[in-house]
Parts: C-alpha cells; structure tokens; sequence
C-alpha cells in the first residue's frame, strides 16, 4: 500500500492565506453539512467569498431561500454575536446565492450563473440525499449523476474562466462521499477509488472498498425505469382497489372526495416503498449497505471515470453528528440518523436494538468534517489525480458500538425522559441480539398491533374508550417506526470495518497550529464519553421536544390553549355536528320514541323487539352510506300524523335529547355566541326534531320531511340532510354567504364520517371521537373535547316517553305494522287506522 | 290520645347510634355522648272529614272575606291558583290536598254557573310541571276537564302578554303578576302549606310573579336580614312579600286564600322507622333499616333515586282555613307551630343534619350539589325561631352524597352556574353580578317556557338561600360528599363523621357542644 499523500506545496500550510481572496461555490448549502460550512467560511476565512446553489421554490427564489434557511438558522448566531451590527453588511458583501438545481443537467444555470461558476476557485459540493430510505430514482439523480453534473458544469465554464480569469487555475472540485461507499464489512478500508482499487489490482476479498463491478448507465436506465413501471403497477385496478380499502379502513365513511384523496396518497407511499425497498435490494446485491452508499459509490466512480482531466478530491466522512465545539457544541440541524433511535430508545420505546457491541460505530462531529473540507480546499487539487479523504474516527480513535449504548444508557439514567404522567421512565438494558431476531420480534408486535386496532376501528366505541385505539395506532406506528430503524440502521450497528485516515491525518500534519487550533480535523480529540454526555444527548434531547422534566399536565396546557384558540374573538363562525356530538342519540332512537309514545305498554314491547331485530342491518346500512340510510329509514314516518310529531318532539326534546345531551356541548355553543360568533348545526335528524336547539343557533341544516295535503308526512325528504363532503360545501355555502373565511372557522363533530367538515375549517374539534377519529385527530394534533352526559337527567334505558294516557290514532296505524311486519301491506285495519303504509 | 311532642334527647353511652339521611340512603352514626338529638313532635291527628272540613272553611271564611258561594256568580271570570311540584314534601299519596279543595271550589263555581274558570299552577320561576305530576296534583277529573281545553295553565313569567304591573310598593318595589289572576273577578289561591313561611301573601306575590318583582326579595340582602325567613316577625322576606300583597289587595285583586295544614306523617308503613326514634326502634325496624341500607348500597343511584322518588307520602290534610288572606295565615301559622315547634335550650358550637333526597327544586329529579347546600343551610339551617341551632361562628355538618351531577333537563342553568359562577366565587353578596346575565338568558328562557326548566336564575336564588347561613357560621363540612363538588361549594369534604368532628375542632375548639337536627319529619327549633 502507497502511502496516501497530500496534495499543494509542500511545508506548513495557511488556510487564510491559501483562500484568500478565492471565491467558494457551495452546494447543499441548506442542509445540515452545507449550513455549517458556509458559516465556518464566512466566520473564519475572513479573505474568502461564499456562493451557494440553492434551487428556487415556487414561494422563495435564492435569494430568500438562503437568507430564511441558511442565515437565520441558529448556527449563524455565533457569527450574529460577533459582529453585532456589522452582520447584515458582512453576510451581504460575502455571501450570495445563485438559482440552480443539482438534480437538473447543467445544473439549471442562467448566463450569470454559469459566470459565476466559472468565476469560482473551488467548488464544494455536498448536496446529497442522505435519508438511507430515498427512493431509488431520486438516490440515483442526487447522489449518483449530481458529482458528474456539478463536474460537467464546471467543464462547461472552464472556457469562460480562461477567458475572464486568464491567470487563475482550473476550478477545483471537492465533493462530499461517505466512507461507506466501502460497503460495512470487516477490515481495513483505504483512502482510496474504487478504479484505483481495480486498477491496482485489489481484489475484491481484500476488502478495502467494494469493488463489484457496474455498468453505472445501465443502473440509472434501470432506475428511472422502475419508477416508470411501479407507478404504471400501482394504477391496475387490482392495486387501486387495495389501497381504496385501506383508505377506508383509515378513514371511514369519510366521503368519496376525503378517500380519493387518502387513496392516491397511499398510493403515492406505495411507489415511494417499492422504490426504497428495490434500491436497497438492489444495493446489497451489489454489495453496499443501502442505496445510500450503493448510489454514492457509484457517483464517485461515474465523476472520476467521466472526467479524469478535472481537479477532483473526494472527502468521504462517517456518520455526522452534531457538532463538538465550532460554531457552538452540540449544534446540529435537522433530526439525523442516529436520533430518532436515540429518543425511542430514551422513551422506552425500542426495548432492542441489533447491533454488535464490539463492533465501531463511525461517528465524526459536523465540525470537524467543515475543517477538512475548508483544508481540502485550501490545499488544492492533487495534480496526479483524483484524491480521496476519509473524515472518520474508527481507525484514529473508535467509538464501540456497546461502549456508546452504555453511555447513551448511563446519562439517560441519570436525566431520564418523562413520560405524561410526570413518571421517569426506565431506559431498558440492551442484550445485543441478533439482528432477525428483533426484527421477527417486532414484524409479530406490528402485526399483533395491526390487528388490535382494526378490531378497535370496527367497534362503537367511542370518547375516552376510543383514546385506546388511538394510543394502539400509536404504539403500532413505533413498532413500525423501530422495524424501520433496525432494517435501515442495524447494518452500521454492525460495521466492523475500519476506515483508515492517513492521508487526513497528512494534511493534518502540514496545518501550522493556529489552523490546527482554528480548524480541528483530528478525530483523535475526541473524548467519547464527553461528546456523547456533555455535547451530543442534551442537543439530541432539546431538538426532540420530548419531556426532560417532571413537569406535569403539559398535555392539559395544550388542550386549554387549544381551547382559547377555539374561543377567541377572532374566531367568527362555530359549526356543530348533533348526534354524539351535543347529545347522545340517533335518529333511530328518536323514532322510536315518536313512534312508541302513544302506544299502550304491552305494544311498545312488541314494537322494541322489532328496533332491536334490525338494529343491525341498520346500523351496517349506516355505515356504509349515511345518506342513502337517512332515506330509507325517514320513509318510516310515511303517514305519521305531522302536528301530532311537532307536539311529541317537542317533549321528546326535553325528557329524551335533554336528559341525553352533553351540558359541556350546549355551553360551547353558548360561549361562542356570547363571543358573537355565528353559529350553525350541521345535522341529518328532522326539522321538528331538532326545532327546539333553533334559539342557539344562527343556521340549522337539517333534513325535512315531505307532507300530503291531509297533514301527514310522506317519508320522503323534502330538504335531503347534507352527509359527507356536503357538510363541508354546506358550511363553505353558509361562509361565503356570511363573507366569513372558513380558516378562522371551528367545527365540532364526533366520527370520521365528518372529516370533511372537520378538515375544511382551521379549528377542528373531535368531540368524543369514534375510534378512527380519535386515531386521525391525535395524529394530526387536533383538539379533542371529552364531553360528557349530565350525571343527573333521568335517562330511559329504553328510549320511550311516558306512558300517555290520551287517545292517539297514529299507534293503530303503527299496529298494523306491526302485524303485517315490514311488507308495507296497506294498512287498513280498525277505524281510525287511515291508509297510511308503513315500512 | 294526643300525640307525644318533640324531644331533645342528650346523648349517654347507652342511646344508639343515631339515624342521619345521606341523600338516596342514610346511615348510622355514633354521636360523642353529651350531644343533643333533635326529635320532632308526633304527627298530629288528620281531620276525619276533610271534605267536610273543605266545605265548612269555604263557607265560614276567616277575616273580612264573604264565604265564597256568595261570591261566585254566573259570567263572572274565576282564576284557581294552586301550589306547584315544589309542595308537599315528598309528593302525598292520592288524592292530593289540591283536588280535594279544588274539587270543592268547582263544585260551588257549577252550582253558581260560573262558566270561564282557569286553573293556573303557580309557578314563579320553578320549572312547568309535567302532564303527570299534574295530573297528580289535580285527579283526573279536574285535568280532563280543563286541560284538553286549555284551561289548566302554567304561570309563565315570561311572557309579557301574561303579565301586568299593578304598581310599586312604599319601598319601591315592582309588582308584576300573572294577568289573567290579577283581572279575574276572583282568585282562589290553594295552598298547602308545609312550612312556616308557605302561604300567605307570599303565594300570590311569589309564586304568580315575574323576575321584576321577585327580584325586589330574592337576594343575598333580604336573606341576611330574615332570621329566620320561617318566622314572619323577624323575616324580611315576609315583610317585602306583605307590602307587595296589601299592594295587590289595594289594587283590586281579589283573592280569596285557601291554606292547608299537612300533618308530619311523612313516610310510608315500609320505611316507618324514618320517623321513630332509634331506642324505640323494633326489632322489624331494624330488620328493615339493615335489609333496607343492604339493599340500597347494592343498588345504582339511579335505581335508588327513582325509587326514593316513587315513594307517596300517607301525610293528610289536618287543618283547613280560607278566607282573607291574613287572617287565613295567621290561622295557618299558628298551626304548624303547634305541630312543628321544639323548645331548645341554647345554641351549640356545632350543628349536624342529614340531609335527604329530597327538597321543594328536586321533585322526580336529583338533588345536585347547589340543592344540598340549598336545603342544609337554606331551609334546615332556618328552622329556628328566636336564634339559630348553631353559635356564631359555629360549624355546620351535613351529611348527603352530593354528586356532580344535574338534571340536564331541569337545572340546565345550575350546571352553568356551577361551573362558571361558583368557580369564581361563592360570596352570596358576589354572584349578584352575574346574576342579571342568567335572568335574561334567552337559551334559559326558552328552556323555562317550553320544557320543565327552572329559570336561568334560579339558582342564584338557591344561593341566596344559603347567604345568612354562609353568614353565620364558621365553615360548613360535608360528609360523604363528591369532594370536587363539596369544594366547589366553598365547603369541606370529610370522609366519616368522626374526621368532619375533627376538622371542626379546628374551629369550635376541642371539647364543642353538637346538636343533631333529626328532621324529615320537620320539626322546627325554637331556641331560647
């Protein structure tokens, strides 16, 4: 093995002066690498100007992209402190944007950017997709063909800057790789190309880089390929009516638009999934780790093989982590790879994780990998060739996988997270199992999970029973979400290779010691147990918004704060949902009471046996369509004498509705229009029925039932009840009507049949959420509202009035019925019996 | 045989332990020996001929009034007032008092021809009666006959069509009736009068009036100056009412009052020994007060709430006056103080009740926890003539359940009122702010006129009840309440008897002087 050296003259070198006055093009620049370099640039390379690639959004050009995502991010506070009101004017003179897009060929350059290009000393370029589960076609056009774009970019200029810049040299290229483009297996890795390798003669079981052989044109065909084929699969009808089921199983009688909606993002997950889980396959064929270094490696091979003649070196760091000491410790942008287990693990989440305790865990400080890109670029190019750099600590000074779980154990013992109770929670002890052991371990408790809140999703329960299937989804997504971690993860819990930093530690060694005390790039500095203790948790702990202290009834703050959100005076309009939602009954329970209020005791059991036969086919018929249920069942009222219901609801509202209602619910109606908001009932029970709620509310949408010229009702609708969707377009109606906006708009309703009313205002509310609901609306952080009934209203346990004493004709008619069951024979039996029908 | 008078037993270490109601239940409790036990005198015999005793009243009036058969003429327009849900407590077994009397009266308006007679139920502002409890009150004969024609009304305060202001009192005090029995030729106001403050003026003024004129004597003030509100000469309550009702006699109304008196006889054979006193228990009272509180703790407090509430008292009618109203109350007056009154020998450091399921606001409903504090320190605590039961400064104990919970149906505003009002504070003089804001909530408004809701004030009222109490004593413990709602009354939760005797200590000191007040049956102190 050569010895790996540096390039540039030889003897100490001086990183001020060496970029003094050049001009740094940085890609990547909002990302957490990218963010940190700029600022190191414009903090400690006083002599050096900093231009960055940042790719337009449809809201924020450059320009505003890099002031709002890369200025004002709290890494740049050192910087803010130290020039105090100097800032703005330094930030401005030092560092500009120019629009482009790595993704794109040619980088999407305009005529100034293409000059400014070429007018740039050095390029860095760390723009990458760094999630381990990209999708394999945008893996593939970030990471692969980015390096070649950004290189045939700066090809494409060079004619410009011999032009405009006749005596300045070529522009050096550094881009950022990641030391497991080696793959993860044991042994040493080298700081070297895997074309060397090949070139050198290495073969592959020597292990220091995997050097599979790769048609990297046929990869990207092959890539873009699959995305065409997966989103092509994924419209068959076989698939589109798999994910519509899944829809509704998420969602419920949701509405045709809401499913349809749910339905293409499943399927938008689907193609993303398939892709992450191809690629990955694809990549351990091939024998890298993930599509992440499969695609990195293979951009590191495409550059150096596509353009030998440019000046490239290649910085290849570990695992970035928070930063050790510049621009302050523990800074860290973004939730990063290792924290998310960290935080399940702290909560109590993932009681195992795969991992061999022996095995080194590559963790290197963002500010260190910043020093060395900032002293790649000021030592330049090496002129025999593309160079390669390992950012790592495995080899210098390594990190055990069992040493850092004691660690990360040892401080979350001591500052234990709390769960919402107020309680500590116990951090678990790892035993380092197999990896397929924790994975089978957590595939049964994902699937037992799945099961258990289906079964929760299908049953009528609803309020604070209905929090259990909202806490079962819960703990089913951590399960996934740790399934997740160890298929992506376990594979760097296991790493036994060692990347080897010579040639860093070179460079290293020709930095004089103010750049060594200004630009640390030594792994060898690192005290584990301090950086882990003092720098990493507590930035990992304060990004994560979990609970750190016993503090109690954080959740209780919220839900009061959510409630002076709902209730303040810039709200203007509150709509309500009726059934469970203020009271606690049905529009079959107030037939039944209509219907059995004027019958003798001995036929109301009859009459009950009846409701309670088709008590089940009733309520399926509602769940399946509201709207189609409501039509069906109103034509029970066919006959029904109309002024003798008006008289009855009204005596129904205040011994069955009253004694049912949610006191909390009427109160809220009350409040908001003490508040002088507008309020609306959105409902599909009956006008009369719901006639006696009209004092509280500005608007009732109800449904209404047809009458013949002798007084009786004809069971059909007159004014169809909206259900679904129309309950959102009924509101959008009634607001724009109003010239009200709906965003400032508060709606209340109980089951996911009422997401569309839910979604189209600002402020939802769940009251007493059904299952699904309170699935749904704990996900998205929506206030719930436990209402309950009055402890004290004497409630029927069947839903009869009093015994009435008077003489009613309409129970005749009902009586016939009865005997003739649901054939809807005319009924003509008895004087009084009319010839009404009833279904 | 008359009937034994009240007792005042000094407890000694061989009386039993002591019977204290607890809301749907009651309990035995040991009180310290030295302790005084209230017993209430003996129901006083019930008239053997009641109608017989009706008609005599009616025909023999007291005071300047005409018997009424010759005041009832053909085309004249007669208004029959009666007492609602709120009397007698607990509902009586049929046929109540109100049709026996009204029965009476229209059998004189038939034989006088008077063909334009209105029933109204006077309800002030308490909640409408159901078709039911009506019926109760009046037989069948009487609600089929009038209510299928509309003529068996609700006093409705507020509907302005109903109403008419006959003017201001010396003190400028608002008076402002049910209309139709201010313009009718005669009103025949029927009563049953329970206890000392029932009838008289009060039953036209209070209970045919609106909240413009109950205002003027529903509040903190005129509770804290009526000591109590059962004893007219120190009760201001009664003084306002009077000025209202010589108001309403000078403006023409004439009234012709018909009151009864209710003898004690308040519960069933089954749950006799609700009224005996514990050392003369026999051995069947005690089989059924152990099956019975066996039984009860097994049971839903639902369940046993509709049972307490199905049980008919078998009190009887034991006096019956009519005539001029004054005259007439006075009559009346002196007849519940016979059968009510107990001499006592001085206050005591501390007060204990039981307090049971039932109050006049509670009828066929729950008793929430504003009805607790209502009927301990409002009616219970104001069962004295001369001085309260307990010193100033004093300690009260209560014992009930009181949970947090309401008739949504009718105490829709006590819930409100509960949770915003008393959250806030529980000063009587205080809530007076909030109280215009209840009164003319049209949501509460709605609920009083078109289903069985007390009116949005209503519990202010309830409140105000409390104010001389809240005044009087030194704190109030409940025991065996909710605690959250116990507190929320500004009150102390105790778990046992024993723990509330000593948290009062801290109060009284340690070696106190207790009475009990064993009531129901009422009995009525008169504390020298």
């Amino acid at each position: 093995m050569t010895t790996p050296t540096t390039a540039g003259p030889a003897g100490p070198l001086s990183i001020a002066d060496a970029l003094s006055g050049k001009r740094i093009f940085v890609t990547g620049a909002t990302g957490f690498l990218g963010t940190a370099l700029v600022e190191r640039l414009v903090r400690a390379v006083p002599g050096c100007e900093v231009v960055v690639l940042v790719r337009p959004t449809r809201r924020f050009d450059a320009a505003a992209r890099l002031a709002r995502e890369v200025v004002r991010n709290d890494c740049f506070n050192r910087l803010r402190d130290e020039l105090g009101g100097r800032f703005d004017e330094v930030i401005a003179s030092r560092l500009s944007a120019v629009a482009g897009d790595v993704g794109r060929d040619g980088l999407e350059l305009d005529d100034d950017g293409r000059r400014v290009l070429a007018s740039c000393d050095v390029v860095v370029h760390c723009a990458a997709t760094v999630a381990f589960d990209a999708p394999l076609d945008t893996a593939v056009e970030v990471n692969l063909l980015g390096p070649s774009r950004v290189a045939q970019a700066i090809e494409a200029g060079a004619e410009i800057r011999r032009r405009d810049h006749p005596t300045a040299s070529p522009t050096h290229l550094v881009t950022v790789s990641t030391a497991y483009v080696a793959g993860t297996h044991q042994g040493d890795a080298t700081e070297t190309l895997a074309t060397e390798a090949l070139a050198s003669g290495a073969r592959a079981r020597t292990h220091t880089t995997v050097t599979t052989e790769v048609n990297v044109d046929a990869e990207v065909t092959a890539a873009r390929r699959l995305r065409d084929d997966l989103e092509s699969a994924s419209r068959s009808p076989e698939q589109l009516a798999q994910l519509t089921k899944g829809a509704r199983a998420e969602l419920g009688a949701a509405g045709t638009h809401l499913l349809a909606e749910r339905g293409e993002k499943l399927r938008d997950e689907w193609v993303r999934t398939q892709l992450v889980e191809r690629g990955r396959a694809r990549a351990q064929a091939l024998g890298w780790p993930d599509a992440y270094a499969f695609t990195k490696a293979l951009g590191e091979r495409a550059l150096v093989s596509t353009y030998p003649d440019l000046p490239i070196t290649i910085v290849r760091p570990s695992i970035i982590e928070s930063a050790l000491a510049e621009p302050r410790p523990g800074w860290i942008r973004g939730f990063r790879m290792a924290e998310p287990i960290i935080v399940s693990y702290a909560r109590g989440l993932l009681r195992e994780f795969p991992g061999v305790p022996e095995g080194v865990v590559d963790v290197i400080p963002v500010d260190m990998v910043v020093a060395a890109l900032i002293a790649v670029a000021a030592i330049g190019p090496d002129p025999a060739g593309p160079t390669v750099y390992h950012v790592a600590s495995s080899v210098r000074n390594p990190l055990r996988y069992g040493e850092l779980v004691d660690l990360v154990r040892s401080w979350f013992t001591e500052h234990p997270l709390y769960d919402s109770d107020g309680q500590p929670i116990m951090v678990p002890e790892w035993s380092f199992p197999g990896r397929g052991r924790v994975q089978r371990q957590l595939q049964r408790a994902t699937k037992a999970l799945t099961t258990a809140e289906r079964v929760l999703g299908n049953l009528p329960v609803r309020g604070e029973r209905a929090e259990l299937a909202a806490r079962v989804e819960e703990r089913r997504a951590q399960a996934e979400r740790a399934l997740g971690y160890t298929t992506l993860y376990g594979a760097y819990t296991e790493t036994e290779a060692h990347f080897r930093v010579d040639r860093l530690l070179s460079l290293w060694g020709r930095l004089s010691p103010d750049d060594r005390a200004q630009f640390c790039f030594d792994p060898g500095v690192i005290s584990w147990a301090g950086y882990v203790h003092d720098v990493h948790l507590p930035s990992v702990v304060e990004h994560a918004r979990v609970r750190s202290s016993p503090r109690r009834s954080t959740v209780a703050n919220r839900s009061d704060r959510a409630r002076t959100a709902i209730l303040s005076p810039e709200r203007h309009l509150a709509a309500f949902d009726l059934e469970n939602t203020l009271v606690a009954s049905n529009v079959v329970e107030s037939y039944a009471w209509l219907a059995s209020r004027h019958l003798p005791v001995g036929e109301r059991v009859t009459f009950t046996a009846r409701i309670l036969r088709e008590a089940p086919s009733l309520l399926a018929l509602d769940r399946r369509d509201r709207g189609d249920f409501l039509r069906s069942f109103y034509r029970r009222y066919d006959g029904a004498p109309a002024q003798l219901l008006r008289d009855d609801a009204l005596d129904m509202f205040h011994h069955l509705l009253l004694a049912k209602s949610f006191p909390a619910g009427f109160a809220r109606v009350r409040a908001h229009r003490a508040l002088g908001h507008r309020t609306v009932l959105i409902t599909g029970a009956l006008d009369f029925v719901v006639e006696p709620l009209r004092p509280l509310f500005d608007e009732v949408v109800c449904a209404q039932l047809g009458e013949d010229g002798a007084g009786r009702f004809t069971g059909r609708l007159e004014q169809l009840p909206p259900t679904g969707e129309a309950r959102a377009l009924v509101l959008a109606e009634y607001a724009a009507g109003e010239g009200l906006d709906l965003g400032e708009a508060v709606a209340y309703a109980d089951s996911a049949s009422d997401l569309p009313l839910l979604e189209c205002v600002g402020f939802p509310v769940a009251v007493n959420p059904e299952a699904r609901l309170a699935t749904i609306a704990r996900r998205r952080g929506w206030h719930v509202e436990q209402w309950d009934k009055a402890g004290g209203g004497a409630r029927p346990p069947l839903p009869f009035g009093p015994v009435d004493h008077g003489v009613s004709r309409w129970w005749a008619r009902l009586e016939g019925m009865l005997d003739r069951g649901t054939a809807g024979a005319a009924s003509d039996r008895g004087s009084t019996a009319g010839q009404a029908r009833w279904r | 045989m008359s009937p034994r008078p009240g007792f005042v037993l000094e407890v000694d270490r061989s009386t039993p332990s002591t019977l204290f109601w607890h809301g749907e239940g009651y309990r035995l409790e040991k009180l310290p020996v030295g302790s005084r036990v209230l017993y209430a005198p003996e129901p006083v015999d019930a008239l053997a001929d009641p109608v017989g005793a009706i008609r005599r009243a009616l025909d023999e009036p007291l005071g300047d009034a005409a018997p009424l058969r010759s005041q009832l003429r053909a085309g004249m327009q007669l208004t029959i007032a009666f007492d609602d849900v709120s009397l007698p407590l607990p509902p009586m077994r049929g046929p109540d008092i109100r049709q026996l009397v009204i029965e009476q009266v229209l059998e004189l308006a038939a034989e006088a021809g008077v063909d334009d007679v209105v029933l109204i139920a006077a309800l002030a502002l308490h909640r409408r009666m159901t078709d039911a409890e009506l019926r109760h009150a009046l037989g069948d004969r009487i609600f089929d006959a009038f209510a299928p024609h509309g003529l068996l009304w609700q006093h409705d305060a507020e509907d302005p069509d109903q109403l008419v202001h006959l003017g201001l009192t010396e003190q400028g005090e608002d008076v402002e009736i049910n209309k139709r029995a201010a313009t009718s030729d005669l009103l025949v106001y029927v009563n049953i009068n329970l206890v000392a403050m029932d009838g008289g003026h009060k039953s036209v003024a209070t209970g045919l009036a609106s909240y413009k004129s109950l205002r003027h004597h529903h509040n903190a003030h005129t509770m804290t100056q009526s000591r109590s509100f059962m004893d007219q000469h120190r009760s201001e309550l009664h003084s306002s009412n009077w000025r209202m009702g010589q108001l309403i006699a000078a403006s023409g109304v004439n009234v012709f009052q018909i009151e009864t008196n209710l003898n004690t006889d308040t519960f069933p054979e089954q749950f006799r020994f609700l009224q005996r006193r514990e050392w003369e228990w026999t051995t069947r009272d005690r089989a059924t007060f152990l099956a019975s509180s066996k039984a009860l703790r097994a049971t839903p407090d639902r369940v046993a709430r509709s049972i307490f509430h199905s049980i008919r008292a078998p009190h009887k009618m034991s006096a019956v006056q009519a005539g001029e109203v004054e005259a007439v109350h006075a009559r009346t007056t002196e007849n519940v103080y016979a059968q009510q009154l107990l001499e006592v020998d001085g206050q005591s450091d501390i007060l204990t009740m039981g307090l049971p399921y039932i109050c006049p606001y509670n009828v066929n409903s729950i008793m929430n926890p504003i009805l607790v504090a209502c009927l301990g320190l409002g009616y219970f605590f104001n069962m004295y003539r001369g001085q309260p039961l307990v010193r100033a400064g004093g300690v009260v104990i209560l014992s009930h359940p009181t949970p947090w919970a309401f008739h949504p149906g009718h105490h829709p505003s006590y819930i409100d009122f509960f949770e915003q009002v008393l959250a806030e504070t529980t000063d009587p003089a205080e809530i007076g702010k909030y109280e215009e804001s209840y009164a003319t909530d049209p949501w509460y408004i709605h609920l009083y006129r078109t289903g069985n809701a007390y009116h949005g004030v209503h519990p202010f009222y309830m409140w105000y009840w409390c104010a001389h109490a809240l005044e009087h004593v030194g704190a109030v413990i409940i025991v065996g309440g909710d605690r959250a709602a116990v507190r929320r009354l500004g009150f102390k939760p105790a778990s046992s008897m024993a723990d509330a005797l000593e948290m009062a200590s801290d109060v009284v000191g340690r070696d106190p002087s207790i009475t009990h007040l064993h009531s129901p049956p009422l009995l009525m102190a008169d504390v020298r």
